[in-house]
């Protein structure tokens, strides 16, 4: 089981954060690990709501995910389910994962702070019924200079008013 | 979401799970090469059983081994391991291009919403 927590700063307001994390129009813009269009964007932001979004890569695949709020505090505050349901990653087997988001009023904007955890995948699982579990772990900080916390800060053209 | 040679990744992380092995290729990771009697000099083990071990690294493709007189020099063949951290880190990737779009945008809007006085 792994997870990943990313910290950004954003010279953006929180509720302007929030509202390009969690409406349809906002998530299109931005949601993919390539330039590749989002297809598709549904959300049902409250407890208990459910979002789906599916997306294409430059390579042509398609991906979609859903899942369910778990958590919402506008504009602070984001809690939510998260699997694969088409495409994705195929050694997860329709595995729910976890994301929390965070958002922080700071002088020159948000503080955000991205945390995607229960992550299942094969590998770790297969590290814990053999008994190497933590080999991963350790192969991970031994060779990567970043480790899996990753926080990029970079300043803002002007500080935004309080 | 990225295709990875899973026969290749199943074999860097089969090489990656013995602790000698590991001891192996981060010695090569400081030293750019090392000869076999060298490499095995750290090791309560017998030569035989680190040949072994470099059989492994090498079927892995994880070292090069070439042979000059009577001597085996090792050197470190990166390519493998980056695959493997590469498919680790996948998720990291996902999620990190992803924000700094949700910023840029974010970003917009906050310029728009100050040139409107907001």
């Amino acid at each position: 089981m792994t997870s990943l927590t990313l910290v950004r700063r954003i010279c953006a307001r929180p509720s302007i954060v929030f509202e390009a994390l969690t409406t349809p129009h906002g998530i299109a813009q931005w949601w993919g690990p390539d330039g590749g269009p989002v297809l598709l964007a549904e959300t049902d932001v409250r407890s208990g709501g459910r979002f789906r979004v599916r997306f294409r890569l430059l390579d042509g695949s398609e991906h979609e995910s859903t899942g369910e709020y778990l958590d919402v505090v506008e504009p602070k505050r984001l809690v939510m389910s998260w699997q694969w349901t088409s495409g994705g990653e195929p050694d997860e087997g329709g595995e729910v994962s976890r994301i929390e988001i965070d958002l922080k009023r700071i002088d020159s904007g948000t503080e955000i702070t991205f945390t995607h955890a229960r992550l299942k995948t094969d590998v770790s699982r297969a590290s814990h019924e053999r008994g190497w579990a933590g080999a991963l772990d350790k192969l991970v900080l031994h060779f990567s200079a970043q480790g899996i916390v990753d926080t990029q800060i970079r300043g803002c053209i002007e500080e935004y008013a309080k | 979401m990225v295709n990875y040679n899973e026969r290749q990744l199943d074999r860097t992380f089969a090489a990656l799970v013995d602790r000698t092995r590991r001891a192996i290729l981060a010695r090569l990771e400081r030293e750019p090469s090392a000869s076999v009697s060298e490499l095995a000099k750290p090791f309560a083990i017998k030569l035989p059983a680190v040949m072994k071990h470099l059989d492994v690294l090498d079927d892995a493709g994880l070292i090069t081994r070439s042979k000059a007189g009577r001597i085996v020099t090792v050197r470190l063949r990166p390519e493998p391991m980056r695959e493997a951290l590469d498919w680790l880190r996948r998720y990291e990737r996902f999620w990190s291009k992803s924000l700094d779009r949700l910023a840029a945008y974010a970003e917009n809007k906050e310029a728009d919403a100050r040139k409107k006085g907001r």
